[in-house]
């Protein structure tokens, strides 16, 4: 049934045009940026954020490149914003006249004082903010003199300096974590107790992406030195969504969330989505990008809302929360193996040197051997290989000069073991193509029982 | 070489014909090469690697250059074969390594094995530094070799590496055979394979020069040395039998690439016609066309289907320009004092598959320059009975390139008939691991 989504929605009463927010970072540093964004498509910003005004060093970014696409985690020692908070401020005020349905966030960072806290609330909600976001999360420099993640690591910080911004803030107050503490629960639980009215995580995580092998100075580089980043981009992604998780699920924790960190395209977003997030920041991607990202992913959700039959976001937010669960609570006679459809084989046997070297050797190459043979060892294979003569083929003489290299030769398939496989899915992993190998449901004719109930004492 | 020149410092390249065979392929540079090696799946006992007559450890190599280890990248090629960088420029890849890539049944470009291996071979080679593979001390056992094509030299590079004297005798006055000689300009300059033959000389190999071995030397070779290496390739190409073979404009395609390559020949005239459909007779062809020539045409006694060269040379040759006569037979050569026309007489194909000359069906074909490519002949009359040959070809045990005298072993064209630069480096290679342990044994006992 047709149906027409809308990505319109709300976070913590704030009217939102579409959940896409910049998060607080360089492609939020200015109004001229932040209307550019708006005119992408962007239906928020969380302004870079504002406090004393700070001198920043030269270089600020190092990134990890992976198989030869770039940035695939990007580090920063970039501060907060260098401008002067008026300026900011000033400029705030300009772009909610301009873009009065747009949310702006003012994220915020200043010494710890509750009468600075106040001023900074006052003033920033004077210029029109939409809500405000305090950076306890800040890993590098800030953390340093006192603030950011120096704050968001010790949970009473974090609830005193919320107690100070609930005191005077009449807009939401969002309080930003930090990933880089054992239970990020514990500054959750300190901001709800405060009365904060909603979260945002993760930001950066603690980061050397890598050391110039040749200088032997790490990047990125001011003048031979360098110093921990924060570490983002498509590589925190799952560490991001591990947290999200955690916070929403805890009761004690769970309010309204913005969620962050890898978030580059629609997919991602919806995965924030479905683990309770009612919006999502971006800035990586952004930064690799630019701002026109928003378009696919708008569009990208949209089709994907109409395609499921959702209409609005809040129809599918946090349908996956309850299904990430204890292991306890997983079901021990769950059984599935490896199926190899041999016609969509190329024959790379990834999926054999895998199972033998990294899982639990049940993929066998035996196809065309007399019987099945399970003891055959990759060395004896290789060996048996490097002892074939080839010789190169010549068109007139040598019939095998016009066999197909589109067809799979049958004892390059490699064969699952079933009955010793562990239906731990690596090597359908490995393989390149898609639907190759699949996992399949084998019936033990056991009940389910997890691991809880198999220790429960007995009554 | 130290006191002498080197190799490539005994040739100059000269600019026309750098100028007109430049690099069919060019080279990767570091970037390209660490995408390209980025997409290689890294396959198990990999296809590629079965399918190089030397097993290079293809993924081996690519990943190394993924990492970063290109000199790591360059020694596992090495390793597997020693004409690392003439290979990957001169190797049929499309029908070996490239061929059998997997992604051919992914919907995908294969990978760009030549490419990569000659970006490997040449970041080594550029570095200016020695071999990375050195002698073996001396054992006081001693092997002659003779030629001094792939064969010979993968031989003797094996033999050096377990310290067995590596003595090589060769006929013309620099090294390489139909490496250095015999390919295609834009694929393998003659610089190129020399440079890589100069780096086989800090293994220690011993080359004599303008030494053409004949029965007599060769029964004294076998005396003075522990064994013997036939590494000697083929000999001249076959004649037509016709009437006015003997004319001026009459050529063969091996002098022909070997004058242009060592810039002896500098153009080609107007009207050429090269009678073969080989590879040879391709790269005639296409040189002719580089070297000036308008009208090239290649006069084959079938059709497109039963050529003998790769179907991908074949394409190459009509990008080039190269015109094709299919079922024509050359009869007749004319001319007074210099090739002036060919006569080509028509050949009809029987229900049997055997050819049928139309004699009242003849053409004349108006030419400055014959060249004939229909293929070598064997270069084993000076063997006598020694060792046991079969249509010409000296007889082999596969796997060790043993003949059947004990003491000779034999490999590349001379044993094959004629294949890839890659096919005599993998027998060279395999007769020379073989001979130093048949050596080792022998001398246990």
């Amino acid at each position: 049934m047709p149906n027409n989504p809308t990505l319109e929605t709300t976070f913590c009463g704030i009217k939102c045009l579409n959940p896409f927010w910049l998060a607080s970072a360089p492609p939020a540093n200015c109004g001229e940026q932040v209307m550019r964004a708006f005119d992408a498509g962007w239906g928020g910003a969380v302004w870079k954020t504002i406090g004393e005004p700070i001198t920043n060093v030269s270089s600020r970014y190092s990134s990890i490149d992976w198989d030869g696409r770039r940035m695939m985690g990007l580090n920063n020692i970039e501060l907060i914003s260098d401008r002067p908070i008026d300026v900011n401020l000033a400029e705030i005020a300009e772009v909610k006249r301009r873009y009065p349905s747009n949310v702006v966030i003012a994220s915020l960072m200043v010494e710890s004082r509750r009468e600075t806290w106040h001023d900074i609330v006052q003033r920033a909600e004077d210029a029109g903010a939409d809500g405000l976001e305090l950076n306890f999360g800040c890993p590098h420099g800030m953390s340093e003199r006192g603030m950011g993640s120096a704050v968001g690591q010790v949970p009473e910080y974090a609830e005193r300096i919320t107690g100070w911004v609930k005191e005077r803030a009449r807009t939401p107050v969002i309080v930003k974590l930090t990933p880089n503490i054992t239970d990020i629960r514990a500054t959750a639980r300190a901001a709800k107790r405060a009365g904060a009215d909603a979260l945002s995580a993760i930001n950066t995580i603690n980061s050397i992406t890598g050391i110039d092998l040749d200088t032997l100075e790490p990047n990125p580089n001011v003048g031979g030195l360098s110093s921990h980043g924060g570490y983002c981009g498509p590589a925190v992604k799952p560490i991001a969504l591990n947290m999200v998780h955690q916070v929403m699920s805890d009761p004690l924790s769970a309010l309204p969330l913005s969620g962050i960190g890898g978030i580059g395209n629609w997919r991602d977003a919806v995965e924030f989505l479905l683990l309770g997030s009612s919006s999502v920041q971006v800035c990586t991607a952004v930064m690799h990008y630019g701002y026109r990202i928003v378009e696919d992913m708008a569009d990208g959700m949209l089709q994907w809302m109409a395609e499921k039959g959702y209409s609005t976001i809040d129809d599918f937010r946090g349908l996956s929360l309850p299904k990430v669960r204890e292991w306890k609570d997983l079901d021990l006679n769950y059984k599935i193996v490896a199926r190899i459809h041999e016609d969509l084989c190329i024959g790379c046997q990834l999926c054999y040197t895998a199972c033998w070297d990294g899982a639990h050797q049940c993929i066998h190459l035996d196809r065309t051997l007399p019987a099945p043979d399970i003891t055959r060892t990759p060395a004896q294979v290789t060996a048996e290989s490097s002892r074939r003569i080839a010789m190169t083929p010549i068109p007139k003489l040598d019939l095998t000069a016009t066999a197909s290299n589109t067809v799979t030769p049958l004892e390059r398939i490699p064969r699952v073991d079933e009955h010793h496989c562990v239906g731990c899915n690596l090597c359908s992993l490995v393989c390149p193509v898609d639907n190759c190998i699949t996992m399949e449901r084998v019936d033990t004719g056991l009940a389910p029982e997890t691991w809880a109930e198999r220790t429960a004492t007995p009554v | 070489m130290s006191e002498t020149k080197s190799f490539t410092q005994q040739v100059e390249t000269h600019s026309e014909i750098a100028a007109r065979f430049q690099d069919l392929h060019p080279p990767f540079d570091r970037q390209a090469a660490v995408t390209e090696s980025n997409r290689c799946l890294y396959c198990f006992d990999a296809p590629c690697t079965a399918a190089c007559p030397t097993h290079i450890d293809v993924p081996a190599f690519i990943k190394k250059i993924a990492s970063g280890n290109v000199m790591g990248s360059a020694r596992t090629i090495l390793d597997a074969n020693i004409l690392g960088a003439s290979c990957s420029r001169a190797c049929p890849v499309d029908v070996l390594c490239e061929g059998s890539c997997v992604m051919h049944r992914y919907n995908k470009q294969p990978i760009e094995i030549a490419k990569l291996q000659r970006f490997a071979m040449e970041s080594l080679y550029d570095k200016g530094i020695p071999h990375p593979f050195t002698a073996a001390p001396d054992t006081g056992l001693r092997v002659a070799l003779i030629g001094s094509g792939p064969a010979s030299l993968a031989c003797a590079a094996e033999l050096r590496r377990r310290g067995i004297a590596a003595t090589i005798y060769e006929a013309s006055p620099l090294p390489g055979g139909l490496n250095t000689y015999g390919i295609a300009e834009y694929k393998l300059p003659l610089a190129e394979s020399l440079r890589e033959i100069d780096m086989l000389s800090d293994l220690g190999v011993d080359f004599r020069f303008n030494t053409r071995v004949d029965a007599a030397m060769l029964a004294e070779l076998g005396n003075t040395h522990d064994a013997v290496f036939l590494g000697m390739g083929l000999g001249a190409i076959h004649k037509l039998g016709i009437p006015g073979e003997q004319l001026p404009g009459v050529t063969n395609a091996l002098d022909f690439i070997a004058g242009y390559k060592s810039g002896s020949i500098l153009t080609a005239p107007t009207r050429v016609a090269v009678i073969g459909a080989g590879n040879t007779a391709i790269d005639a062809a296409n040189a002719a066309v580089r070297l000036g020539a308008t009208e090239v045409y290649m006069v084959y006694r079938r059709g497109p289907e039963k050529m003998s060269a790769f179907a991908f040379e074949y394409e190459h040759a009509r990008q080039e320009g190269v015109n094709f006569l299919w079922y024509a037979q050359p009869s007749a050569i004319l001319g007074s004092t210099q090739v002036e026309s060919l006569t080509l007489t028509r050949l009809s194909v029987t229900e049997d598959d055997s050819l049928v000359p139309q004699r009242d069906d003849t053409f004349p074909l108006p030419v400055d320059l014959i060249i004939l490519a229909i293929g070598q002949a064997t270069h084993t009359s000076f063997l006598g009975d020694t060792i046991t040959l079969d249509r010409g070809r000296i007889l082999t045990d596969r796997a060790t390139g043993q003949t059947s005298n004990p003491k000779f072993f034999a490999g590349g064209d001379c044993t094959n008939g004629g294949r890839e630069v890659v096919d005599a480096v993998a027998d060279g290679k395999r007769s020379g691991i073989a001979m130093a342990a048949w050596l080792e044994a022998s001398h246990a006992q």
